[in-house]
């Protein structure tokens, strides 16, 4: 079984992921298609981790872990808060900013 | 042998999951599918001898980060999803075209970039123990440094999570497409 594999399959669920940020106009799936690309991220350190009998890939997935969940506890609450004030989560509609 | 067959029904798990996560049209199957995703991952890093991996994965991910994600839909659900109608065309078919670029120069950097085979398996690689060890002595700082992260992200959750004081936000009411406009003098004497 080659490290490959493994790695294919990473690019699958990165592009699966990037598809969704790229197309996909709800906030919250947007959230949900960035940690895709997170884990297949992940999937690619531990493969090659075991490819190489080295340890700092699995030490950098746990330092992916700390920033996707501060990253989400964050971005949950804008969501929130976005919602709450402007009652919609459709990234469309959040066009304050549009000259 | 083994592994093979088990790679091969993780990977169809998972890959049907990251589908489920961007083509589903309510936000709480997206949810479920990601689950899936994140479990058939789990698996897979059983089998690549990262046990604490796995277990973070599932505890912090399955475990922590999805029922965030449930609970802040069960809060937002509810709000009818106004359609502004103003989509662009081609976006759709540009991110296919992108997002097949990408995966083929990714697979094909999979099978060429690497050049030495894979090595023979390590006992006690990626025991709890092991990596404890490493994040303790050769990954001391980033490991505190990451503790300044998730107090950071503790402190911006609280202050987001503050209802603001009155009259600051801005849209000041949801509803305020619905009013006519008003000046904003008599806003003011109103508050």
């Amino acid at each position: 079984m080659s490290t490959a594999w493994y790695l294919l399959l990473s690019a699958a669920l990165f592009t699966l992921g990037l598809l969704g940020v790229l197309v996909r106009r709800n906030a919250l799936i947007l959230f949900m298609s960035i940690e895709l690309m997170l884990n297949a991220v992940n999937l690619s350190f531990v493969a090659l981790s075991r490819h190489m009998n080295d340890l700092a890939g699995q030490v950098a997935v746990f330092f992916v872990f700390v920033v996707a969940a501060t990253e989400v506890v964050v971005g949950l609450a804008m969501i929130v808060e976005v919602a709450r004030s402007r009652a919609t989560v459709d990234i469309d509609d959040i066009n304050l900013l549009k000259g | 042998m083994g592994e093979a067959v088990l790679f091969g029904i993780l990977s169809v798990t998972a890959l049907a999951g990251g589908v489920g996560v961007i083509a589903s049209r309510s936000p709480v199957h997206s949810a479920i599918s990601l689950l899936a995703v994140l479990g058939s991952l789990a698996i897979l890093y059983l089998l690549l001898l990262a046990p604490f991996v796995a277990v973070l994965q599932i505890f912090l991910y399955a475990g922590a980060i999805l029922v965030l994600f449930l609970f802040v839909i069960m809060l937002v659900h509810g709000h009818p999803l106004a359609r502004t109608g103003e989509r662009l065309a081609w976006q759709r078919p540009l991110a296919l075209a992108l997002s097949a670029l990408l995966f083929l120069s990714q697979g094909y950097v999979s099978f060429r970039g690497l050049t030495s085979a894979r090595a023979e398996p390590q006992e006690g690689l990626g025991t709890v123990q092991e990596v404890g060890r490493a994040l303790f002595t050769t990954y001391l700082l980033p490991f505190e440094l990451a503790s300044v992260i998730l107090l950071v992200g503790i402190v911006a959750a609280v202050v987001l999570g503050k209802p603001l004081p009155r009259g600051t936000a801005f849209p000041p009411e949801p509803q305020r497409a619905e009013r006519p406009l008003s000046p904003v003098g008599a806003r003011e004497g109103e508050g």
